[in-house]
Order: structure tokens, then sequence, then C-alpha cells
């Protein structure tokens, strides 16, 4: 016999998701799940970021790797704390993990968690780790049309950070046309070009976060 | 590769429907995904076959189904399916290019099982 069920096969990582969302409300953490490429700097944004911000506000890095703990030694080094998940070859965090990593974080006080995801523009952006949003970070090394082949990451993210703009003179990236793709299923998504290395660009960014901060604590 | 996640999940999903309804034999299963859930048949076939291996699931047959993309255009609120790999196509209806809603085509879900 048929029986139909009609179940989303996601929902026990959404469970988890909205149990972590709920504990992350009453304790009034920004957190954010940042995807990208591999390569695209997502550790030198948040190192740059970590570091820049450090006098306004407590952060905290859940650092998402194949295999190293490399990551998380650069951003423990800017003073925030930093906790390493080894997926172990996995291609996405899932809410569990960051269950378990919360254990070594002390959440108190804290007013930004970042969950940097594995390198990888697809599998991440399925599973759902109880962020506020998830920031998307395209390098323009990378190519303009990334909005375009991988839609749902750009269609979930609240921001785009297109980042490495100081090579936009060697490299044939339209800044609008990436745009123009990731507002096609998008239209209010916050996009601000960055580089991290020369941190042109970065004081939007810095605004966003902080407004988000403010709301968060207000809700 | 995220297929494995999603056949676990599934597998886990499958065994509690089965003891919810007294039933002890798996012929079929139905999932039903949505084109922007960028689920790859192929793989989750493989992922399925290799969480089932040796247990009484294996060899179960496996039946997708892909559900197309439908957009409500932020302008004119006109529902479209933009055609097959070209996800940005205009409003058919007043040419918006921009913000069309999503109203279907992200799914995943377990749609069916056929057992005893």
């Amino acid at each position: 016999m048929e029986v139909p069920v009609v179940r989303n096969i996601l929902e026990a990582n959404d469970r988890i998701s909205a149990q972590l969302r709920k504990l992350f409300a009453e304790r009034k953490v920004l957190v954010l799940n940042l995807i990208s490429s591999p390569g695209s700097g997502k550790t030198s944004t948040l190192e740059r970021t970590l570091t820049d911000l450090a006098p306004e506000f407590k952060m905290a890095v859940i650092e998402g790797d194949l295999r190293t703990d490399n990551d998380a030694r650069r951003v423990a080094a800017t003073g925030a704390q930093a906790v390493q998940i080894n997926t172990d070859g996995a291609c996405h965090l899932d809410s569990s993990m960051v269950q378990v990593a919360l254990e070594s974080i002390d959440i108190d006080g804290l007013d930004i968690l970042f969950v940097e995801n594995v390198g990888n523009l697809v599998c991440p952006a399925e599973f759902e780790v109880g962020e506020d949003y998830k920031v998307s970070l395209l390098s323009v090394t990378e190519g303009d049309d990334k909005p375009e082949k991988y839609p749902l990451l750009f269609a979930e993210s609240a921001v785009m950070l297109l980042n490495k703009t100081d090579l936009l003179p060697y490299v044939d990236f339209d800044m609008a046309r990436a745009e123009r793709f990731a507002r096609a299923l998008n239209k209010d998504i916050a996009v601000f070009p960055v580089s991290c290395k020369t941190r042109e660009g970065m004081g939007a960014w810095y605004d966003w976060l902080r407004a988000r901060v403010r709301e968060k604590k207000a809700a | 590769m995220h297929e494995m996640s999603i056949a676990q999940s599934l597998v886990a999903i499958i065994k509690e429907e089965m003891e919810k309804h007294g039933l002890t034999r798996l012929h079929a299963v139905r999932v039903c995904h949505g084109r922007l859930a960028a689920l790859v048949p192929d793989a989750l076939a493989f992922a399925f076959e290799a969480c089932t291996l040796g247990t009484p699931m294996q060899g179960v047959r496996l039946e997708l189904a892909e559900i197309p993309i439908v957009l409500r255009c932020s302008q004119c609120a006109q529902e479209f399916s933009p055609e097959q790999g070209d996800l940005f196509m205009p409003c058919p209806a007043c040419g918006e290019g921009l913000g069309h809603e999503v109203l279907q085509g992200k799914e995943l879900y377990l749609d069916n099982i056929e057992a005893e």
C-alpha cells in the first residue's frame, strides 16, 4: 500500500536550528552564517572584521573546515573566541555540529557569533545552523556569474560581500552583472564591495553589522 | 555531496513512518525536490543505495520527482515559471527582472512510501 508522508527531509536539522535560534534570541546574540567558495577570503575578511570591531563588540567564531584548524588559529589570533569543527570531509556544517561547538563557547555577553561555513556555494545553503542571516561572500577573481549558477545561496542571503575589489583592474568582473543576478531573486540583498586587504568598503559592512546588533539587542 | 546527509535523514524518516504505520516491507520511496534545492538525482540514488546496503531497505525503488520553479513577479504579481536553464528571465507580462518571489522550487520532502 502507498502511505502518504510529505515530510521535509531536513526536518531534523531544521528542528535543532530552531532550538539554537531560540537560545540566541534569549541571549541576544546576532548569528551570521558566512558562506563562500574556498579561497574567496572568508577567513581574511573575518580576521579584519574581528580586529576592527574588537573595541565595540564581543565576538566569537565557529570555524567549519574539512580537516585542518588553520583558520581557527588565524581567527583566535585576533583575540576572539574561536572553535573549530572538523567536518571530516562533509561539505557543509549542520545545526547539530554547531550545537556541539557551542559547548566550548562562552556566549555570556556575546554580541556576534560568526559561523564560517565550509567553502562551498551549494550545500551550506540547504542547512540552517540557527543563524539570523546568511552572508555570502564572492570574490572578484571567481567570476560575476556565480549568483546565476548558485541561485539558492544568493536568494537566501541578506548580504553579498564582493571581496578583493583591489584586484578589479586585473580581472573581467562586472560588478553590476553580479549584483543584477543576485537581485533577481532577492531584491533587498545588501551588496558591499570590499577589499579586506586594503580595508576599502569595509565601513559599510561594519555599519550593517552595527545596525543588526542594535536590532537584536532591542528585540 | 550533501546528498549523503539527505539520504541518511531520509532513511531515518522512512524508519519512523514504517513503525508508525506498522509496516515491515518497504517497496518504494518517492522524494520530491525543487529545482532550486540543487539535488543531484544520481548522487542521491547512489547515497541511498550506500546507506541501505545490507539493511532490509536494500534494493528499494527510489523515485525522484523534480518540482519546477514558480516565481511571482515583484511588480505585477504575475506568476510564471522560468524556462529550463534560465533562472533569470524577466517577467513575461511586464518585463520586470528583479526581486521575484519564489513560490515553488525550494522543496525537499519525502512524498510517500509504498510498503506493506
